[in-house]
């Protein structure tokens, strides 16, 4: 790729640049046609490269390219890692086939959420875990007593999430055959002299895929992916537009809709899986997992919290919003809002102290502020508690999928 | 003329008690031996065209509702908070300190990986111990044995902070403040630079090393100031350390207060048990209904006080207050900024703390040395440029460097120190920079070294303990100095104490002169006009 990729200076000198550049940088700096950035895990990434609509709606109309290097990699490797995992995280990790990825989280001895990832299994005693934060000591420490190797490699793998209705016909045009590829599994491909490695997984509730690939390959899949997915009209688009998707998904991100275990400074800020709506991941009956305990006793005794999705009255969104009962007692607060241009309905994601999630949910209003002109107008806005995902279409899990 | 409150010494803390108790409308005169006012907070021009810090360098402690309460802002006090910091490491690498948060882990990441990921959680759970702390600061310790309504009261208050804990958060914070540092840093990190890094503040103004009980506290200490809200995070005072004791002395005088200079307390006169004024070594007596004193409680009971006017049982604990001495300074005047070959050109960490101490074990060997009854061969050193951001305190291209040093006890080998000993601690200190930074000695102008001796000749801290008292958990809080008399009163009905022998402890901090004015006031039922509590920690 010639001079494409950045240029490594004194490795002392990282303070010039405090953000790193993803692989893809040059042609996601070319594409930015706002010049707007914003810090994620230590890289620059985009926030939006023309027009927030535009990206949005072609997350739900055609087909569209995010650049996912940020997200933090580790390997773990070894005739214990599925023990290990299992050790680690809630989920049944030794139940996960080859070539199969799984949402998953992990928590700490008191059971809270340390992090949510996907777990890929790349092989018998392979695996890869994506996730949000840094958790290397957190990895080490928990592989005490187990023959498993655990690596950071976020630098080593290239990712782009393809997302879009038409995402399997443009993967189809650049050569790259998944039609039976179901949600949740993944396939490998020879691209330029290296393995391209497709899984169904992503993060806008929609049809889509996340691409995996070394470095040394990564802006030659972009200029492909590009070339074969202009017929669909192809667009990068900037986390603003993947977050107005997710939302819609219904889907949370650790440190915006929960304050993970070790990052928390105020005690009562974790939360644990039956208060992120996220109780179902756990297996009971693999053996013990960190955690499980605590978990035990929370599910005898009862949670403070729930976690849900919440149907606003009138079109104004409601970011950060508190939930009262009754107009009157606190009961909660919104981590996620939108007026959904999918939908047209105006939703949001809330914790909400038990029971007025569900026995009590009838009376509970949110107070927006909404800046109109300098002026904040207040509002207080009826809100009832509804079922996520809230955007979930039959196309998402179609095998195999439709053209659009 | 009999004043209200006769305040012995100009420090910081006395000029803070002094102001408020002004403000409150009590006529108030502070006594200074020196011809300067300042204590340890003092900046002085010891060569033309530089000034100096000449003890204490930077500020982070000084309590923010002081700066606005006593409208030091107005009265020419500026903070400027420094950019960076490294530790230069023996291979000729360097690890720095960035305030930039992805810098900061790319750095660590340098020399080792899973350090980087530790070091978020690390700061999170110091943080935490800061965040219960702080509200501390400002208030008087609850006496546990009294048995009266207020510190009744005040235990409740403590016991409320206590049980807003979880289970795990009480474990941690009562392993916190008795263990040592290279412990508690064992936990979190295994590079030993880092760990180094992280122990500076652990050790700073106390005679303990790094693996002994009770330095995690002294980080602590360090580690719960703030720059506006950043907590943690230090910085000058813009024209030296002197310019916070300016600007309160310009508060002070605002207020109505007065200031001699020129003639210390010789005794500190009681009659009738009660304190009446103070005699100057000059042989002036001035009249008080009340003596303040901010000088340390060995040198104001068993200097200041005649003996017999004290129950035995107090002089003894007194005698016992540990205030040993651990450090000493170095004050250059530059022709030129050092050039540290470690360092890349322009490297922001220039701006901020530099030290050459890269293992917790160097720094446990140098408390060795003083152990032994010497200073430090191969010191610890936590040495500024304030020049380098600040532009008042020497000509345009000169520069200010500003040298803590440790260890350096109070007797070499039980012997006073000799001018050759304080030559021989000052070369040992200007080698190791010379070995990091080839032609700095070429670049000095002058040099003013202080061991604990010339600090308790000049400023009047016994033994030079920076602190009035070390700051390990049995002299902090209802036990500091003197279990009984940990709420600025002493035997002596109308003789206070302010200064940072008193909770909450040394640095330049304010809080222990405030607290006691707070105090004074409510001793006269004079309600805390113009006194903000501790801003809430949310």
């Amino acid at each position: 790729m010639k001079a494409e990729k950045p240029m490594q200076p004194d490795p002392r000198q990282h303070y010039l640049t405090p953000l790193r550049q993803t692989t893809f940088h040059p042609r996601t700096a070319a594409a930015n046609r706002l010049n707007s950035w914003g810090p994620w895990g230590g890289y620059t990434t985009v926030l939006e490269y023309d027009d927030l609509a535009m990206e949005h709606s072609a997350i739900r109309n055609a087909a569209t390219v995010y650049d996912l290097c940020p997200m933090v990699k580790y390997r773990v490797r070894g005739p214990e890692a599925a023990a290990y995992l299992n050790r680690l995280t809630v989920r049944n990790a030794a139940k996960l086939p080859v070539g199969a990825v799984h949402y998953t989280i992990w928590c700490d001895d008191a059971g809270h959420i340390i992090d949510d990832g996907t777990l890929f299994r790349l092989g018998e005693a392979d695996f890869r875990i994506c996730c949000q934060e840094r958790h290397l000591p957190w990895l080490l420490d928990s592989a005490f007593g187990f023959e498993v190797s655990v690596a950071e490699e976020t630098e080593e793998i290239a990712a782009l999430s393809l997302q879009g209705p038409c995402s399997f016909a443009v993967l189809k045009a650049a050569g790259f055959d998944v039609a039976a590829l179901k949600p949740f599994r993944m396939a490998t491909f020879g691209f330029d002299g290296g393995e391209l490695m497709i899984s169904r997984t992503g993060f806008t509730g929609d049809l889509g895929y996340e691409l995996w690939i070394a470095p040394d390959h990564a802006l030659a899949l972009w200029d492909c992916l590009f070339e074969a997915g202009a017929p669909w009209g192809l667009r990068p688009i900037g986390t603003q537009a993947l977050d107005l998707a997710r939302t819609e998904a219904g889907f949370i991100i650790t440190n915006l809709d929960f304050v993970p275990a070790h990052q928390a400074v105020r005690e009562d800020r974790v939360r644990s899986p039956f208060e992120m709506s996220l109780d179902w991941m756990i297996d009971w009956n693999k053996g013990h997992f960190t955690g499980r305990r605590a978990l035990l006793a929370e599910r005898e005794r009862g949670s403070r919290w729930a976690f849900v999705g919440l149907d606003i009255d009138g079109n104004v969104s409601a970011e950060h919003a508190i939930v009262y009962h009754d107009r009157k007692r606190e009961v909660g607060q919104i981590t996620a809002a939108c007026w959904s241009p999918t939908l047209k309905r105006n939703i949001a994601l809330a914790h909400l102290e038990r029971p007025y999630h569900a026995g009590k949910s009838d009376n509970l209003w949110v107070e927006v502020y909404a800046m109109r002109e300098l002026q904040y107008v207040k509002l207080m806005l009826r809100a009832k508690v509804c079922d996520r995902p809230f955007f979930n279409p039959d196309r998402r899990r179609a095998t195999p999928p439709g053209p659009f | 003329m009999i004043y209200d409150a006769v305040i012995v010494g100009a420090g910081h803390n006395g000029l803070v008690a002094a102001s408020y108790l002004a403000r409150a409308g009590l006529k108030v005169v502070v006594v200074e031996k020196n011809d300067w006012i300042g204590g340890a907070a003092v900046s002085r021009e010891l060569y033309p065209g530089f000034t100096y810090s000449n003890c204490s360098y930077v500020s982070s402690l000084f309590r923010p509702e002081i700066m606005r309460d006593l409208e030091l802002p107005r009265h020419g006090l500026q903070i400027l908070p420094y950019e960076g910091g490294a530790l230069f490491t023996e291979g000729g690498d360097y690890l720095g300190m960035f305030r930039n948060h992805d810098a900061n882990r790319r750095e660590i990441e340098r020399h080792s990986p899973r350090d980087a990921e530790a070091y978020d959680r690390y700061a999170r759970d110091v943080l935490r111990h800061c965040r219960f702390i702080r509200p501390m600061l400002l208030r008087t310790a609850a006496d546990p044995a009294s048995f009266r309504p207020r510190d009744i009261a005040e235990l409740a208050w403590l016991g409320k902070q206590m049980f807003g804990l979880s289970e795990m958060a009480m474990y941690d914070m009562i392993r916190f403040w008795t263990m040592s540092i290279a412990d508690y840093l064992d936990e979190y990190f295994e590079n030993p630079a880092v760990k180094a890094y992280q122990a500076v503040a652990s050790i700073i103004g106390t005679a303990l090393g790094p693996m002994s009980p009770g330095t995690a506290y002294v980080l602590l200490h360090h580690a719960m100031g703030d720059v506006d809200g950043n907590v943690g995070a230090w910085g000058f005072a813009r024209g030296g350390m002197g310019s916070i004791t300016k600007a309160l002395a310009a508060s002070l005088k605002a207020a109505g207060g007065e200031i001699r200079t020129g003639s210390g307390v010789e005794r500190i006169l009681v009659s009738n048990g009660r304190a009446t004024g103070v005699v100057l070594e000059n042989g002036d007596e001035v009249s008080g209904r009340r003596v303040v004193s901010n000088m340390d409680v060995k040198r104001t009971f068993l200097k200041h006080v005649d003996e017999d006017e004290l129950p035995a049982s107090f002089v003894k604990r007194v005698k016992n207050f540990k205030i040993r001495g651990s450090s000493g300074k170095l004050n250059i005047a530059l022709d030129r900024a050092p050039r540290f070959t470690a360092l890349p050109e322009g490297a922001p960490n220039m701006k901020g703390d530099l030290h050459f101490t890269d293992s917790i074990e160097k720094m446990e060997r140098a408390y060795d040395d003083w152990k032994a009854g010497h200073f430090s061969r191969d010191p610890f050193q936590d040495m500024m440029i304030p020049t380098m951001i600040d532009p008042t305190m020497a000509p345009p291209g000169k520069h200010f460097m500003s040298c803590f040093i440790q260890y350096a006890p109070p007797k070499i080998e039980g012997q006073d120190w000799t001018d050759a000993d304080r030559d021989a601690f000052a070369k040992a200190c200007l080698d190791q920079i010379e070995a990091h930074a080839p032609g700095f000695k070429d670049s000095i102008l002058h040099v003013e070294v202080r061991t604990p001796r010339e600090l308790e000749r000049e400023v009047g801290l016994t033994e030079g303990n920076i602190f009035q008292g070390e700051l390990t958990f049995d002299q902090l809080l209802f036990n500091r100095p003197v279990p009984g008399y940990a709420q600025y009163r002493s035997p002596i009905r109308d003789l206070w104490i302010c200064g940072s022998s008193t909770h909450p402890g040394g640095g330049v901090m304010g809080a222990p002169g405030r607290n006691a004015a707070a105090e004074i006031l409510r001793d006269v039922k004079m309600p805390k006009k113009d006194m903000s509590d501790a801003y809430a920690v949310l």
